[in-house]
């Protein structure tokens, strides 16, 4: 980004992030933030996950600072994932995890898109391959039963979004995935002790397995300018008259 | 040669977006001399609903199909899934009746609700699903170039999908309404019920359920959300960092009621506290389609805009005439909101008081 600018690559295949900072998108902050409220109230424990290069440790650690305990970085070499490899990719985290005698994961939760592709499946897709339920663009959620307690037998979430100005409300029985939207809850800010917590913790580190896609990128571009310009009504309160002229002409004066 | 559109119901019609999912559907068949047939869906126990959708004669009678009917489309399928929405026994419906017609592509709007159940669908047919598109077209069978939108709409991306079954959600706000091949007249939905209505043909289609698709499912609350709702208000007034503080949009709510209207606000307001998130616009918040969006204070960041182009008028009112904002809205008042503000409100309550 410059000036709040997109650039492209000279090539055309990627963005030039060489100006620009990483952070976690609003989505997954909050999904790390209910987390972490969740294991407050409930007991248990949080772990941070993430797939990207190396550096994306740095977003673990961030994340770590809010009070996640545990992070898992599934390391690339690069190239870009796709939604499909990196749901396999996940799936086989929170699979290795159950055969490996430590206490399984209860709760999957994921931001419910991608800021920049947008794609709305990653949790969904991963729900299917762990046979898992599954809600989307959750904006309140609960436990029911008793829950937080390792394996969670009958242990369920209540979890609820706005569908055309009504509650819906979907009930999963754990484990299961929940994808969550910001306004779920306003995300903390990092304390000091957090910061100095996440900079010693130790990131487990594990490579999955790349694999193809069909759907393949070829190209980046911006799109055209939007020429079209205001009509300037005035300036100040000397454009009153003409504002409620306008606003009478479009109807929204009864 | 088929395309499967998914079409939600928005009150007794299609809902708008699933009618620009359905103009790309048709350029996407068009493309490979293929059709489209819309798909409504039903609940199993009220299939009396169905016949309505499909008309007793099944001769499109019912309202949605009417719609449909009056745009050219000569196939509807509705499918019954049982009571209540349940995302993956959309997609189960989807999955079986792509199979019984051989299509070759599954198209829905980019809402909540069609990227969900389009996401489910991958899952399922294990295909890759290519999200936010503005326009796609087969090049060879289960070869298809499209554009998608990236960040929002700030960037575009060209891309190849090469799947047995292409899956696409469509950027409703990027995509006209306005069918593409063999559209008929604009200005039809008068005589849909006549000429053009009694060509669709409306099928039902019982898919094979398991209970495990239907284990997730919508319960509707009864309470509606208080006041008008962001999405649906036929007016919102906007706030953002220029109002300065949370007791700033006491004025701007005061001219919200004025208009019939509500309170909508960018991003920063709500980080800050000053307003809760529900009220929020933008590709993170709420996505609005009103009549008029009056933008107080708004500097017009993508992030923003990509939840508020779909308004029919913008009007901003901003003390920085070079605002990214100035270059969306149709009309502009340069000035302080502060001060601009409580004199309209003043103006239209002497208006009001005069009348």
């Amino acid at each position: 980004m410059v000036g709040g600018r997109v650039v492209v690559t000279a090539d055309g295949q990627d963005v030039d992030t060489r100006m620009s900072g990483f952070t976690v998108s609003p989505h997954e902050e909050c999904a790390v933030e209910e987390a972490v409220q969740l294991a407050e109230r409930e007991g248990g424990s949080v772990t941070v996950l993430t797939l990207g290069p190396p550096e994306a440790a740095d977003q673990l650690r961030d994340m770590l600072a809010l009070g996640a305990q545990h992070a898992l970085l599934l390391e690339t070499d690069g190239r870009e994932w796709g939604p499909i490899a990196t749901a396999a990719a996940i799936a086989g985290a929170v699979t290795r995890r159950a055969d490996s005698g430590e206490p399984p994961y209860d709760l999957l939760l994921f931001g419910n898109e991608a800021a920049d592709t947008g794609d709305y499946q990653v949790g969904i897709r991963v729900a299917h391959a762990l046979g898992w339920p599954v809600a989307s663009g959750i904006k309140r959620l609960t436990l029911t039963g008793g829950a937080g307690g390792g394996a969670g037998g009958g242990a369920g979430a209540a979890a609820s979004r706005e569908y055309r100005g009504t509650q819906e409300t979907y009930h999963l029985t754990l484990p299961a995935v929940v994808s969550v939207k910001e306004g779920i809850n306003l995300p903390r800010y990092p304390s000091l002790p957090g910061r100095l917590r996440a900079k010693r913790a130790k990131i487990e580190v594990f490579r999955p397995e790349w694999q193809p896609e069909g759907l393949r990128k070829t190209g980046l571009r911006l799109p055209q300018e939007t020429s079209g310009r205001a009509q300037v009504l005035g300036t100040g309160v000397d454009a009153v008259p003409a504002l409620v002229a306008l606003l009478d002409e479009l109807g929204v004066l009864s | 040669m088929t395309v499967l559109c998914l079409v939600e119901r928005d009150g007794d019609g299609p809902a708008d977006a699933s009618l620009r999912a359905l103009a790309l559907a048709r350029d996407l068949a068009a493309s490979a001399g293929g059709d489209v047939a819309a798909v409504l869906f039903s609940g199993a126990d009220e299939l009396a609903g169905a016949d309505e959708l499909a008309g007793d004669d099944g001769s499109g009678a019912g309202a949605p199909v009417r719609e449909l009917a009056a745009l050219g489309i000569a196939d509807a399928y509705v499918v019954t899934a049982g009571d209540g929405y349940a995302p993956a026994a959309w997609a189960r419906g989807l999955a079986e009746l792509a199979v019984t017609c051989a299509a070759a592509a599954v198209v829905a709007a980019a809402t909540d609700r069609g990227s969900e159940v389009l996401a489910h669908l991958g899952a399922i047919t294990g295909q890759p699903v290519a999200a936010n598109c503005v326009s796609a077209r087969w090049v060879a069978p289960g070869y298809c170039e499209l554009v998608r939108q990236r960040w929002a709409g700030s960037l575009l991306e060209d891309a190849a999908l090469e799947a047995t079954l292409a899956l696409l959600t469509v950027a409703a706000d990027a995509v006209p309404a306005v069918p593409g091949a063999g559209a008929p007249p604009t200005g039809v939905a008068g005589t849909a019920a006549t000429a053009a209505g009694t060509d669709i043909k409306v099928q039902l289609f019982r898919p094979d359920l398991a209970e495990a698709d239907r284990r997730v499912r919508a319960v509707e609350s009864a309470e509606r959300s208080a006041g008008v709702s962001l999405a649906t208000a036929r007016v919102v007034v906007g706030g953002g960092r220029g109002v300065g503080g949370p007791e700033g949009f006491e004025v701007l709510e005061e001219l919200a009621g004025l208009l019939g209207g509500t309170l909508g606000v960018s991003r920063v307001v709500t980080s800050q506290g000053w307003r809760p998130h529900r009220q929020q616009v933008g590709q993170t918040g709420t996505k609005i389609s009103p009549e008029l969006y009056l933008a107080c204070g708004i500097s017009g960041a993508i992030q923003h805009m990509a939840g508020c182009l779909s308004a029919k008028h913008i009007v901003a009112v901003n003390t920085d005439p070079d605002a990214p904002i100035i270059a969306h809205a149709d009309y502009a008042v340069i000035g302080d909101l502060s001060q601009v503000i409580p004199a309209l409100v003043a103006a239209i309550r002497d208006r009001a008081g005069a009348a």
